[in-house]
């Protein structure tokens, strides 16, 4: 029984490890794909040399986030049946065909165009490699689509029966696609990558710019349009995400009432006038949240916008349904708290561009800088709300979790785990090394393409390796 | 809600051409991964990854599409296989983790040997687990209910671990094949060395494995020497046999793309043959197709999408192929 027990947290553990670490990847490559397509299809349209100096810059980061981003796409893609058999063997006749979907319509078009995104310009000439760059960047776009409709079918199942060998299978495949939380969480998770790759972007820039001013000297005109560009970006995208938020959150209230009370740290219910807790500690033996801090009544306000609304309260959940407060409960707030500088930073430099002082004020240019990485820390705080808010189901009310493990022994899981434990922080951290030191070079005129970093020099290589060069035709 | 027979045999069949064609082109970019200790580092390696750069990534797809195909078109199948093969699926996904950043990681590096290496040693291990979980599942896994039964160890035979050391030498084939095809001089010259050795050590998988399979269960050994099963499957060691000898006398006039095509049509045969010792199971001797097969509606909502958009996957598969087609020199393609 222990045995049983500890596999299963194992596994828990493994996914949450796995898939945090994929989801950072995408998360940026989905935004940076298409501010690629932008950079070129400006560079296109304007023919000024600085948009493809960006378009440069950006493609070599792109190569490494995108293909770190593959390479632990695989892993999820079979973890599935490695470690969630149970839940395969349930759900696949539902999600099976979601994913294979994802396959057909999104990875062959972003595996087959990045070769010419990356290597062909030279080869297909402008507009066509215009074409592969939009593309790849739709190919992440529709990837995410599929994606994020099979969890949140898992999180608002809609559209299926159950077989009497305990299956699932789809009744009708328009409601199991656009399951009722779909569109929410797509909008807030696709704005959420947007606002990622903003920050970052804007970040590199406002590292720049502080370097040049300390150092003297004029900034690249590059510079600063990347860091207005993304200033612009997070002032647009922010509040969007906020609104969009707040859409999903209402629309979880709807279909997840017992998430949201996790999330909101209520324990019990209230009849009207519901407070909203901003800090506590939650106590899941006792179900008591101790030390909170709390508004009076904005609680109801919030979600239901109405003072009189009542709200439910994990009283009101069976014990064995209940979530653990404290992962949802914390994450909400961190991803809460870094959308609230987001939105400040995007004010800011609105505010500044206004005035004509985007390039001059250091201190917004050191708050885009602070909150360079602050997308993923928001992402992943989010992700963990949504999820660790639907336990004790995998898929919700319906299939527990504990109920969709693989049959495996827990030193199988355990050594796997410690596998990719060692081999994530190792890869994962050099490549992120490799990004870094790309951005730390202020993008020049003549910024070196993509192709010609990615071949070793073997004019730089010691002269005896340099037997067997042959001369291409 | 029942899958429907017609289907489930169409979706086998899509499976299957998903892994051939996985097997076929990734194993050409593991077979180079395979011999680049043999490679000189400099010239010699630029060029051979070079050759590989633009379409490694496509060809490592159909892997997903075959995984992500198994799981969708035969839940069970997959719910049962990949906790059977645990431990060498794992080391895979990690072989090909390894392999995958090296193509990015070696050109932006001081120590090219170290991405070098984990290029050469992910794509050995994810070749050799490939193989290693090819034999597994040829030497069946206990089931329970609707369950894998076994062990975690249960995937580790002799058996198996001929497989496995057989994918690696066929992918080493096709690798050198490859390069025989796309480069030329002194890259080319070696290529041809591994092409005589890789065959070899090919043909002698080959025969081994082809000896032993049949002697893992008598429904094997009846499909093969027994009558009316010796019928479907006696063509196939004939063409083995001819195909084999076709394969030498192209690498003796140093023919530069007919080893290529040989050496795949080498595959296309042992596929084959791996087909008729296993359909119809989808976990042999104990689920068969039409048991591990997903409800009807989901075979034909994914058939419209395979209709619609394998088409156009093999057109722009094709045309990335053809658009860096031509001998490749160290600085790429020209």
């Amino acid at each position: 029984m222990f045995d049983d027990v500890s596999a299963l947290t194992l596994a828990r553990f493994q996914f949450a490890f796995t898939v945090s670490f994929h989801f950072i990847f995408p998360a940026f490559s989905i935004g940076l794909a298409s501010y690629l397509a932008v950079l070129e299809g400006l560079w296109l349209k304007t023919g000024r040399d600085v948009y493809l100096q960006l378009f440069h810059y950006w493609l070599k980061i792109f190569a490494i986030a995108f293909g770190m981003g593959v390479v632990s796409g695989i892993v999820m893609a079979y973890q599935f049946g490695s470690n969630w058999s149970a839940f395969s063997d349930k759900a696949g006749p539902v999600i099976g065909p979601l994913m294979a979907y994802e396959v057909l319509s999104a990875f062959f078009l972003e595996s087959g165009f990045l070769g010419v995104m990356l290597f062909g310009l030279d080869r297909v000439g402008k507009k066509l490699h215009f074409m592969a760059t939009c593309l790849v960047a739709i190919g992440t776009t529709i990837s995410a689509f599929w994606i994020i409709a099979v969890n949140s079918w898992m999180q608002t199942p809609q559209g299926y029966a159950i077989a009497p060998n305990g299956q699932f299978y789809a009744t009708d495949w328009w409601l199991v696609v656009f399951n009722p939380s779909m569109p929410y969480r797509l909008s807030h998770t696709l704005l959420g990558a947007y606002l990622t790759t903003a920050l970052v972007v804007g970040a590199v820039g406002a590292w720049h710019l502080l370097k040049d001013r300390k150092l003297g000297r004029a900034a690249q005109p590059a510079t600063k349009i990347m860091f207005a560009m993304a200033m612009g970006m997070v002032a647009v995208t922010a509040p969007l995400q906020v609104l969009a938020g707040h859409e999903h959150g209402v629309n979880t209230l709807q279909h997840q009432p017992a998430k949201i009370a996790a999330m909101e740290g209520h324990y019990e219910s209230h009849d009207r006038a519901a407070p909203l807790i901003l800090f506590g500690i939650p106590d899941d033996a006792a179900q008591v949240m101790h030390y909170k801090l709390e508004v009076p009544v904005l609680g109801s306000l919030v979600l239901q916008h109405d003072i009189e609304a009542a709200t439910m309260g994990l009283d009101k959940v069976a014990p064995e349904n209940r979530a653990k407060v404290a992962f949802p409960f914390y994450a909400f707030r961190v991803m809460v708290g870094l959308g609230v500088l987001m939105l400040l930073l995007g004010g800011w430099a609105a505010f500044n561009a206004a005035r004509g002082r985007l390039f001059d004020n250091v201190w917004q240019q050191r708050l885009a800088l602070g909150l360079g990485p602050a997308g993923f820390v928001a992402v992943l705080a989010g992700w963990i709300t949504t999820e660790t808010g639907r336990q004790p189901f995998t898929i919700f009310g319906l299939l527990r979790t504990a109920e969709s493990a693989s049959p495996l022994a827990a030193p199988a899981v355990a050594a796997s785990l410690i596998a990719f434990i060692i081999v994530y922080f190792f890869v994962f951290g050099v490549g992120t090394w490799f990004i870094i030191k790309l951005m730390a070079t202020e993008p020049t005129p003549g910024e070196p393409e993509a192709s010609d970093e990615e071949a070793v020099e073997v004019g730089s290589l010691p002269p005896e390796a340099a037997v067997g060069l042959q001369p291409a035709e | 809600m029942a899958p429907d027979p017609i289907l489930t045999l169409v979706w086998a069949g899509i499976i299957g051409v998903a892994i051939f064609i996985y097997v076929v082109t990734d194993g050409f970019d593991l077979g180079i991964g395979i011999l680049f200790p043999t490679m000189a580092p400099g010239a010699e390696r630029e060029t051979a990854i070079a050759t590989i750069k633009p379409v490694w990534d496509a060809n490592q797809t159909w892997l997903v599409l075959g995984g992500g195909g198994v799981f969708a078109a035969f839940p069970l199948a997959y719910a049962i296989l990949m906790p059977a093969v645990y431990a060498p699926l794992i080391a895979m996904l990690l072989g090909l983790i390894f392999r995958g950043v090296a193509f990015k990681y070696r050109a932006r590096t001081s120590r090219i040997w170290l991405w070098d290496f984990a290029f050469f040693a992910g794509s050995t291990l994810a070749a050799f687990a490939q193989g290693v979980i090819l034999g597994a599942v040829l030497q069946g896994v206990k089931v329970s209910g609707r369950s894998y039964a076994g062990g975690w160890w249960d995937w580790l035979s002799p058996f198996s671990l001929l497989t496995g050391a057989s994918v690696v030498a066929a992918y080493a084939l096709l690798g050198a094949c490859w390069l025989i095809w796309r480069t030329e001089g002194a890259v080319q010259d070696h290529a041809y060395r591994m092409a005589w050795r890789g065959g070899a050590a090919s043909i002698a998988a080959i025969a081994a494995v082809s000896l032993a399979t049949p002697f893992l269960s008598h429904d094997y050994f009846s499909r093969w020497f027994e009558t009316p099963g010796i019928y479907f499957s006696a063509p196939v060691p004939i063409l083995l046999v001819i195909t084999g000898l076709l394969f030498i006398r192209a690498l003796k006039r140093r023919a530069e793309v007919a080893p290529f095509l040989l050496a795949e049509l080498l595959f296309l045969l042992t596929f084959i043959g791996l087909g008729i010792s296993i359909f119809p199971w989808a976990v042999p001797g104990q689920v068969t197709i039409w048991q591990a097969a997903t409800a009807a509606n989901a075979q034909s909502f994914m058939l419209v999408g395979v209709g619609l958009l394998l088409p156009v996957i093999l057109g722009y598969t094709a045309y990335g192929y053809w658009l860096f087609r031509g001998k490749v020199g160290a600085e790429g393609y020209a």
